[in-house]
Formats: C-alpha cells, sequence, structure tokens
C-alpha cells in the first residue's frame, strides 16, 4: 500500500468509529461501540506503524501528499495534505498508541456511565482531529486541526453537563484558547500575504527571503515581519500547550473524565502547540526574540506552576499543574533551538503523565469518585497494580536516573545550560530549581496516596480494592514505555532522526555541542547519578518523605511560617480572579452598556425616535394653523400679499 | 425556443401566492399542500438554473422586453453566478420555511405560506434583475409581503417593529430612487450594465454612492443603521426570521456587489474607509452587543449584524490592498460572497432552532432555559454544531468567510485583521455563553423536564442544513470556482476609473 492510502486510512478510520458510534449509537450496545471505535483507533495505529517502517525505509525522507483542494482564489491555492517525516510519524505513533490506551481504559472507567457511547464517540473524535493537526501540510489544515481538538477538549470537559464547574471549565478552556487563535489566526495571515501560500514547503522556502522584511505596527513602529509572524503563531501555541499567561484552563479542564484528561489534556492535544513550534522550526530560527520570548515564557510556567502544584489537595490537579510545569520544559527547550529535546520531551511525557493520570483515574475509581489526597493513604496495600505503576510514572516524572523523564528532562536543562541566548543563565536556575519541586509535589502526592496511615473510615478502607483487567493493562503498558522510552534518546536525537523535519540555524548550535557531550546511554546515566539535578532530586524526594511520612505534623507546624506564599499559590497567582473578575465581567459590562447607551439610547432614542419626535414635534405645531377660520386664512393671505408686493416693488 | 426559467421562477410562486389568497377563502387550509408543491417546483427549478448554467463572467438565460418605452425601462432579466448562488439560496430556504411552518402555524397558514411564494417571487426577482428600475421594483415590493408576515402573525409588539421596519427600509430606498432617476437624466438608461460602464465625475459619482449605500446599509444592516433588525426579528415569526437573516440582508451584499462597486468605483474607492469603518464597529461593536442580550432572537439578529460585517469588509477592503495583489482582492471578495451564502444557511439554522424551543415553551427568554439537553439531546446536539458554526469553527461555512476576509484585510492593514479576528473570541463568547445557559446546565424546571425532542420533520430541516454548513466548510472549492468569473468582473469594474 502506497503511504497516502496509509495515511488516509489512519486519519479516516477513528473518524469512521467516530461518526458511525455518535450518529447510530442509539442502535448499538456499548460492547459494539467501544469495539468499533477501538478498531478504528487500533487500525490507526497500525498504519502509523506501518509508515514508520516505510519511512524507515527510505531514512525518513519527508513525503509530501496532496489530498484535495480545499479552494483556490487565482494563485492563491488551499489544500488539504498530509507532510510524512520524522516529527509527524513521531507524533502519529504517540498519538495513536496513547489514544488506544486510553480507549481500552475507559470501558472500565465509564462503564457505569449513562454517556459510555457518546463518550467514545468524542475520544475517537478527537483522535482524528490530532492527527489531521500533526499530518497536516499546510497552515489551513493545521488550524482545522487546532480548532478541532479544541472542540472535543470543550465538548469533554463539559461531558458531565449538568456540573456547573464542567460547563463553566468547558466555556473556559475555549475562550482562553481562542484567545490564543487569535495570535495564530493573525500569524497566518501575516504568512499568507508575505509568501501567498500556506504551504509549508513554499512557506518555508520563502522565509529566508524575508529577513529583512517589516510590518508597519503604527506610523512609528515597524517589526522585523518574521518576528511579529513567529510570536503570533506562538501566542497560539500559548492557548493550546497552556502557557502562562493563558494557562489557566488547564486545571480546570481536570473537570472532564480522567480518560481524557490523560489522552487530551496531558499526553496530546496540549502538546500540539510544541509540536507547531517545532514543525515551524525553519521560522523561528529566523527570529531571535521571539526564540527568547518563548524561552522565558517556559520557563515562568515550567517554575510558577511547578510551584502551585506543591499546594494542591486534589490528585488530578496535581497532576495538571505538573503538566503545566512539564509543558514549560518543552517551551524552554524550543526557545534555545533544542526543537528535538522539546519533542522527545513531548514523547517520553506522553507516557508517563498519561500513565500518572490514569492511575490516577485507577485510585478515584477505587475510592467511589473521591478525589482529595488529604483522604486517601495506605493504598499500596490494596492496589499492588496501581502502585507500582504509579511509582514508575512518579520516578520518570522527577526524571530519576535510567527512567524516561531523566534522558528528556536532564538533556533540556543541559542545553538551557549551554545556550547563548541572553538571560538563559536565569532560565537554567529556575529549570535547574524545577527539578527540586517536581521531586517535591510528586513524591507529596505518592506518599499521602500510597503510603501512611489511611485517612478514611475503616469501612471505606476495607472496600477499596484493585481496579479491573482493562484498567491495569493499560497501565502496566504504558509504565513499561515510560521505563524504555528514553532509551531512544541515542538515535532521535544524537542521530539523523530529526535531521529532515527541523531546521537549526548554524547560529543556535546547543545541539552540535550537546553531542560531544554525549557519550551514549550508559554513560549519561552514570553520569545523571552525580549531577546537580540528582541531588536537588534526591533533596525534593527527602523533604516530601520528612514532611508527609515521617513526621506528619511538619506541614501544619510552618503553615503560619509560609502563610503569605501558600495564600499567593492557593489563589494561582490571581490569575482566574483577574479573568473571571476582570476581563470577563469587563466584556459582558461593555456589552451591556453599548447595547444600553449606544443601541438604546443614543441610536434608537435620539437618532430614531428623536427624528420621530422631531416630526411629530413640528406637525403639532403646524396642525395650529390649520384651525379652520376663515378669518385667519384671509388675513394670513393678505399678509402674505403685502409681504410679496413690498418684496418685488423693492426688487425692481 | 428555452423557456424563460427566470421568469419562471419569478411569477410562479407569485401567482401562486394570489391563487392561494383568492382560493383559500373557500378550499381553506388544504392550500397548504399546493405551496408545498409550488415551492418544491421552484427548488426543482433552481436545480434546473444551476445545471444547463456554465462557469463564466457573463449573464445567462437573459430575457429582454420593453415595459415602459418612454423612459427605456425594460423588463430585462439574466443571472451570473452570483445571481445563480442566490437565487438558490432563497427557494432553498423558502422551502425549508414552507416545511418548518407546516404545523406550527395555527391562523390561516395557508396566507401565510402565500406571503412566503410572493416574497420568494420577489426575492428572485431582485436577484435576477437587469435593469435598475426593475431591480428597485422588486426591491419595494418584496417589503410588502414581510411587512405582512410580521404584521399578521407577528408577536405582542409587531406594530412598533413593522413600522420601524417599514420606515427604515423605504427610507433606504428612496435615495436609492433619486439616485437611479439622477443617473438616468446622465445616461439615459437604466440598464445596470451600461450604467456599470458610463463614464461619472467623482463629484456626482460620491452623492450616488452615497445614496446606494443608505439604501444597502440598511438593508445589510449595517452599524449605526442596524436597530430595526432586532426588533423585527424579536417580533416576526420563526419563517419570518429565517427568511429576514437568510435572503432579505443578503440584498444589501448583493446591492453593494451590482450598483456601488461596478456604478461607483472611484467614489467607492474614495469612501473606501467609511465602509471599513461601519464593518469593523459592526464586527466588534455588535459583537459585544450581542453578549448582552437576555433574548436569543436578540442575540442571534446581533450576531447577524457581526457577521454581515465580514461581507461588507471584504467587499470595501478590495481598495486598500496593495494594487496589483489580484489573488487578495478577490480573495476579499470570495469571503464576503461565502460568508452570505454561509450566513444564510447558520443564521437561518439558528433561527429554526430558536423556533423549536419557542413552539414548545411560548418563550424566547435565555433565563427561562437550562438543561435543555437533557430532554432534548439529539436538538441539543444540532444547535451546538450551529453555535460552534456561527462562532466560525474551521470545518463548518462559517469559518470559510471570515477567514478569507481576514486574511485578505491583511494585506491592508493588520489593524484591520487584527479588529476583524476579535470576532474569534467575542463570536465564541456569545455563541457559546448561549449555549451554556439554554443548553447545558441542570434541568431549570418542570417544564424543561417535559420537553419533547426534535420531531422527525424539524429533525430533516436542521440535519439538511447542518450537512450544508459542513459540505461548504469541508470543500468549498466548487462554490468558490463557480463564483470566480462573476467575481472576476465585478472586481474589474470596481478597479477601473470612470474619471
Amino acid at each position: 500500500m502506497s503511504i497516502l492510502q496509509l495515511c488516509l486510512i489512519t486519519v479516516l478510520a477513528p473518524l469512521f468509529g467516530s461518526v458511525v458510534v455518535g450518529l447510530f449509537g442509539k442502535w448499538l450496545t456499548r460492547a459494539h461501540a467501544h469495539l468499533i471505535t477501538i478498531g478504528g483507533v487500533a487500525l490507526a495505529l497500525v498504519a502509523s506503524g506501518v509508515i514508520f517502517y516505510q519511512l524507515l525505509q527510505t531514512e525518513f525522507a519527508p513525503q509530501n501528499f496532496s489530498v484535495y483542494e480545499w479552494a483556490t482564489i487565482g494563485g492563491f491555492s488551499l489544500g488539504i495534505g498530509f507532510l510524512i517525516d520524522s516529527l509527524t510519524v513521531t507524533m502519529m505513533l504517540v498519538v495513536t498508541s496513547v489514544s488506544l490506551m486510553v480507549h481500552v481504559y475507559t470501558i472500565g472507567y465509564m462503564h457505569e456511565d449513562p454517556g459510555y457511547k457518546r463518550f467514545f464517540s468524542y475520544i475517537s473524535l478527537f483522535t482524528f482531529s490530532m492527527l489531521m493537526l500533526v499530518m497536516s501540510n499546510n497552515f489551513l489544515q493545521l488550524f482545522f486541526g487546532w480548532e478541532a481538538v479544541g472542540l472535543v477538549s470543550y465538548l469533554l470537559i463539559g461531558f458531565w453537563y449538568t456540573r456547573p464547574s464542567a460547563i463553566l471549565a468547558n466555556i473556559k478552556a475555549f475562550l482562553v484558547n481562542r484567545v490564543g487563535d487569535f495570535g495564530f489566526l493573525l500569524g497566518i495571515a501575516a504568512i499568507a500575504v508575505s509568501t501567498s501560500s500556506l504551504d509549508y514547503a513554499q512557506v518555508f522556502a520563502a522565509a529566508p527571503g524575508l529577513v529583512d522584511s517589516t510590518l508597519t505596527i503604527t506610523n512609528s513602529l515597524e517589526v522585523p515581519l518574521l518576528t511579529f509572524i513567529c510570536i503570533a503563531l506562538f501566542v497560539g501555541a500559548m492557548g493550546k500547550s497552556a502557557q502562562v499567561p493563558l494557562h489557566v484552563w488547564l486545571p480546570d479542564s481536570m473537570e472532564g473524565p480522567t480518560p481524557i484528561s490523560a489522552l487530551i489534556h496531558a499526553a496530546t492535544m496540549v502538546t500540539a502547540g510544541i509540536f507547531m513550534v517545532a514543525r515551524m522550526s525553519p521560522l523561528f530560527e529566523l527570529s531571535e526574540t521571539a526564540l527568547l520570548f518563548i524561552m522565558f515564557v517556559g520557563a515562568i510556567t515550567a517554575f510558577f506552576m511547578g510551584l502551585v502544584a506543591m499546594v494542591q489537595d486534589d490528585i488530578k490537579k496535581v497532576v495538571a499543574y505538573s503538566t503545566l510545569s512539564q509543558l514549560g520544559y518543552m517551551t524552554v527547550a524550543l526557545g534555545v533551538s533544542a526543537y528535538s529535546l522539546a519533542i522527545f520531551h513531548l514523547y517520553t511525557h506522553a507516557f508517563f503523565k498519561a500513565l500518572l493520570f490514569l492511575a490516577a483515574g485507577s485510585v478515584i475509581i477505587a475510592m467511589h469518585h473521591e478525589q482529595d489526597i488529604r483522604k486517601m493513604g495506605g493504598l499500596w496495600k490494596r492496589m499492588p497494580i496501581t502502585y507500582a505503576t504509579s511509582l514508575i510514572g512518579t520516578l520518570a516524572l522527577i526524571g530519576f536516573p535510567a527512567f524516561s523523564g531523566f534522558f528528556s528532562k536532564e538533556s533540556i536543562i543541559e542545553a538551557v545550560h549551554l545556550s547563548e541566548l541572553p538571560g538563559a543563565h536565569y532560565v537554567y536556575w529556575m529549570v535547574l530549581s524545577g527539578v527540586f519541586i517536581t521531586a517535591f509535589y510528586s513524591l507529596r502526592l505518592f506518599f499521602l496516596v500510597f503510603h501512611g496511615k489511611p485517612r478514611m473510615s475503616d469501612e471505606t478502607y476495607s472496600h477499596v480494592h484493585e481496579t479491573p483487567k482493562v484498567v491495569t493493562v493499560p497501565l502496566i503498558i504504558l509504565a513499561i514505555c515510560s521505563v524504555v522510552a528514553g532509551y531512544a534518546i541515542e538515535p532521535m536525537i544524537y542521530g539523523d532522526f530529526f535531521a529532515a523535519s527541523i531546521h537549526v540555524s548554524e547560529h543556535h548550535g546547543v545541539m552540535e555541542k550537546m553531542a560531544d557531550h554525549f557519550h551514549g546511554v550508559q554513560a549519561m546515566i552514570t553520569h545523571g547519578f552525580v549531577a546537580h539535578a540528582f541531588y536537588l532530586l534526591l533533596a525534593g524526594v527527602a523533604l516530601a518523605w520528612l514532611c508527609y511520612l515521617l513526621v506528619p505534623s511538619i506541614p501544619k507546624l510552618l503553615a503560619p511560617v509560609f502563610i503569605i506564599p501558600n495564600y499567593i499559590l492557593t489563589r494561582k497567582y490571581g490569575f482566574d480572579w483577574l479573568y473571571i473578575k476582570g476581563f470577563a465581567r469587563l466584556g459582558v459590562g461593555i456589552g451591556k452598556a453599548a447595547s444600553a447607551l449606544g443601541d438604546r439610547i443614543l441610536i434608537d432614542g435620539l437618532m430614531v425616535n428623536g427624528t420621530a419626535n422631531i416630526v411629530k414635534g413640528v406637525s403639532m405645531q403646524l396642525r395650529k394653523i390649520q384651525s379652520g377660520y376663515l378669518y385667519q386664512y384671509a388675513f394670513a393671505m393678505i399678509i402674505g400679499l403685502l409681504g410679496l408686493l413690498t418684496f418685488f416693488y423693492f426688487q425692481i | 425556443m428555452d423557456i424563460p426559467i427566470l421568469s419562471l421562477l419569478i411569477w410562479m410562486p407569485v401567482f401562486a401566492a394570489i391563487l392561494i389568497m383568492l382560493m383559500g377563502r373557500e378550499i381553506g387550509e388544504g392550500m397548504k399542500w399546493f405551496a408545498l408543491v409550488v415551492s418544491i417546483a421552484e427548488m426543482i427549478l433552481a436545480v434546473l438554473l444551476i445545471s444547463k448554467s456554465h462557469i463564466s463572467s457573463q449573464m445567462q438565460f437573459v430575457e429582454k422586453h420593453s415595459w415602459i418605452e418612454s423612459f427605456d425601462i425594460y423588463y430585462a432579466l439574466g443571472a451570473d453566478a452570483i445571481s445563480i448562488t442566490l437565487i438558490a439560496l432563497t427557494v432553498f430556504m423558502t422551502l425549508l420555511v414552507v416545511i418548518a411552518s407546516w404545523t406550527n402555524i395555527k391562523h390561516q397558514i395557508h396566507n401565510y405560506l402565500a406571503a412566503f411564494l410572493l416574497l420568494e417571487g420577489l426575492m428572485v426577482g431582485v436577484f435576477c434583475a437587469l435593469d435598475a428600475m426593475l431591480f428597485y421594483v422588486f426591491f419595494e415590493a418584496m417589503l410588502i409581503p414581510m411587512f405582512l408576515i410580521i404584521g399578521i402573525w407577528g408577536g405582542p409588539r409587531r406594530v412598533y417593529a413593522t413600522i420601524k421596519f417599514f420606515l427604515y427600509t423605504f427610507f433606504g430606498s428612496v435615495f436609492m430612487l433619486i439616485a437611479l432617476l439622477y443617473l438616468y437624466s446622465q445616461t439615459n438608461t437604466f440598464e445596470i450594465a451600461q450604467l456599470s460602464g458610463a463614464a461619472i465625475p467623482l463629484n456626482v459619482q460620491i452623492p450616488i454612492f452615497l445614496a446606494f449605500l443608505i439604501a444597502f446599509a440598511v438593508k445589510v444592516p449595517m452599524w449605526p443603521v442596524h436597530t430595526w433588525l432586532p426588533d423585527a426579528h424579536v417580533e416576526a415569526p420563526t419563517g419570518g426570521s429565517v427568511i429576514l437573516a437568510a435572503i432579505m440582508l443578503k440584498i444589501g451584499g448583493y446591492g453593494f456587489l451590482r450598483f456601488n462597486l461596478p456604478i461607483t468605483p472611484d467614489a467607492s474607492r474614495e469612501l473606501d474607509w467609511l465602509l471599513i469603518a461601519m464593518s469593523l464597529i459592526a464586527i466588534v461593536y455588535i459583537g459585544f452587543v450581542a453578549l448582552a442580550q437576555k433574548d436569543m432572537k436578540k442575540l442571534i439578529a446581533y450576531s447577524s449584524i457581526a457577521h454581515m460585517g465580514f461581507v461588507t469588509l471584504g467587499f470595501f477592503v478590495i481598495y486598500q490592498i496593495s494594487a496589483g495583489n489580484t489573488d487578495f482582492q478577490m480573495l476579499a471578495l470570495q469571503g464576503g460572497m461565502v460568508q452570505m451564502i454561509s450566513h444564510g444557511f447558520i443564521s437561518g439554522a439558528l433561527f429554526l432552532c430558536v423556533g423549536v424551543l419557542y413552539n414548545r415553551m411560548h418563550s424566547r427568554n435565555i433565563d427561562d432555559y437550562q438543561g435543555v439537553v437533557n430532554s432534548m439531546p439529539v436538538f441539543s446536539a444540532l444547535m451546538v454544531l450551529f453555535a460552534m458554526a456561527n462562532s466560525g469553527l474551521p470545518g463548518t461555512s462559517g469559518f470559510v468567510g471570515e477567514f478569507m476576509v481576514i486574511v485578505a484585510s491583511f494585506d491592508a492593514s493588520l489593524w484591520y485583521a487584527a479588529l476583524a479576528a476579535i470576532t474569534l473570541i467575542v463570536g465564541a463568547a456569545y455563541s457559546l455563553w448561549l449555549v451554556k445557559r439554554v443548553i447545558f446546565g441542570e434541568v431549570l424546571n418542570d417544564s424543561v423536564a417535559a420537553l419533547q425532542d426534535v420531531t422527525t420533520r424539524e429533525f430533516s430541516i436542521l440535519i439538511i442544513l447542518a450537512l450544508m454548513v459542513i459540505a461548504l466548510g469541508v470543500w468549498p472549492a466548487p462554490l468558490v470556482e463557480y463564483l470566480q468569473p462573476s467575481l472576476e468582473r465585478v472586481l474589474n469594474l470596481a478597479l477601473v476609473t470612470k474619471v
């Protein structure tokens, strides 16, 4: 089969599953619903695997396919097509494999839910949209996938649509993403205007010629065109990949069922922004300013969102803030031109974070939908598989040497260290101290949930038991991936894997320096045990152990000391307050004012009814003249006649 | 000899309407079947029209007969792709309205449908008149059936709404009449094609342009002459709202394409800033106004005004796009045109959705609803789709026109594109906030709990519109390609200088 056919199978199989289950669900049993959708996604995974194999044969030479013309206006042509290279195929495998795990897991997680079939339809639709996004060969289709994953995310966050918090969270997610898309669309428009094309290949070919072009913002302000384009595109990524200050929707998105938290809000959709920037590396490499901006936004997200994770008590919220922080790490990597490392962290993170979410889901099922970690404890005895897999996920997340997160995160920190961008020095300290923060909140979560004395009634504790196989098998598979995924570092990062799909300018030689320091996986692990990061990691683990296991009274004792940081962190720096009380109210306020003042008073009151009133008023006055008395008319005639005569007399 | 297909399209429903009104007294409501047959026949004729047309910039199916010889007024009809597309939209939406009204209108349904048939014929006339006087006659006559529809079958404040509607539009068209008479005095012709070619000095073009502007801006409607629309919509019966939003507003946009751009191109170039400013105000300011509405129909009415802002922006931004960048000028025109078609489907669908709820609850008040999805899941799925289309989701038709216009305006100015792109946020805010309050949430009260989901008839209408919205969003190429030569001709006329 040709690669194009395989691509079509990859995208259409999940779409087919989604449409069939979505439209004809009424006539299908639950088993039919999950078999059809799982079949579709499994087929997509197999097809992606075959594409990977075929690309391997040709050493990952990029392949460009056009599927159909969306619209053509003169010489400006907008098409739908696929660009298949190592970057795409990595994303395809991550998306389809995690999606498959989540589909299987859902059978267990959602089995009591009345919306069972609808849920399967949505997650298959998501898989389709995400694949369209990553496989696109042009900005139009990218934007389609971009918005379509946003739509499915909206539908899934609000899946339990009777909950007020869920339907607030979903509109919030959509609107915050739209703020990002505002920038994204302007970036796309700028590209279209300056290159007369939206096809990646043509745009990338034209980009170097635009280095000296400027864009007029105001008469006195001109900015380099490429800087504008890159920052505008990145604003889109800030929405989708939840970077400060557009991150506020992601923690709230935890209102959705846990499987989608794993799939959409951890492993795949939120990494779309990271993918997009890596895909656009030929553009971003041309703007130092944009890269600097990206690096700082990423560092701020990585550091400050990690801090918030330390004070969360909801099991999913902790993992959500951890996701924000890890996305920050990926963004930092993009900023220092280590695109391949960003994608590599995206890929390892997809497995261990999906694992952590699904494990959290497993705990939530066992606890009968209790999510407060203060009411858990000692679960390791009751749920050995969830416990063991969580441990693996946690070790991967904190970057313990030899686990997958170690390879990707350690490399990012090293890349920042080697970067020559102004300010990289500060960013290095931020991402390095992030290791301590990550270790602390991860182990805090782990100890509170699985160790210590159970902080629940004995009866509840006695009812807790391991979850069924459909839940644990995906956990085990993802746990295996979380261990082994990191070992791909040698071919992926230091081989030619991304050579044809990621472009790095020779001025940004971070990765070359990295390659000089790299002496094989074994050496990297050995070095990992003596690196600064490892001591910070141990410190974080030790502190968590001390505070939450050894002497659980410490946090309470220290509370008065940390009252101010705690106040700030539990309020998440006040972003929500600003957005909801500030911007949202302001928007509705403007609307009300415009409606009342502009439309009702000024236009309708003054202009429309005002005109009517003037006409009415004038006619009322004029009416008085028509009294009907003959002598008044006669008098008026005489006066008039006299007037006219006088006029003509003096004229002559 | 070929059948005069355009004349048939105009006069068949008009005569059918007269017949229904005359015979309705004896036969009664059974005449609604006759109305249905006529609207189906119209649909067949429209399909025939499309299939017999060829992709070309020229007027096709031309009919020309002398009408008032002493003033050189002709009964001249003809259609290019722009006309044919809008005629097809008219006929299609009328058919849906006839079906949608089937059991919902309790009072004299045959006369109600007759009014729609009359309206249909006259609107088709507007879209294919080649003589300005003939255009004017249809343009004015069209008001009468709509006046009756709102005035007889409308809500409690229908008298205020109809008078406002009538005065506004009548006020606008008087200026058009003056402009046409003046043009005749200068050129001795009422033929639109000849007027488009006639040399007119700039100082004459400007007042003519302004007169046309008043006439069409009221119709679109553009800010600040828009306030009649929310009132008219609120009082109009569902069918009236659908036709008003889906077709009648388009006549304003069509007028700009046929009169302002080709007849007064230099004035259009001179005053493009005015139109662009009005369009951007419509998009941004009206978007915020929509956010504050408590009545579903008002909200959709304001949303219509904001969306029509993209049409006028697309049409007039062509003058500020770098000269010689024909592709992007075409992109702007195409965007405006596609937006008109798409808005026809989406706003029509949204008004039908409100109609579905109104028939059950007799309220358009957003606060009277909550949690409709619990009792009406199928309806809710469709309404969410249309709300998403309304907020310009890619893959739906709502995206296509907005995307084209935003991209094209970026060439003119970053600020035009940025202001227009605010719709991405505000449009989503009012559409989804509506959905949040009406569709989602706990069931508000017993009457919401007792709601019945859509009937087969309602479902069929909405699903057809849903398919159109998705088809146009996924593959706009056929429409764009079909419109291309005709719009190119408009562009050439608009860019020529006549001074």
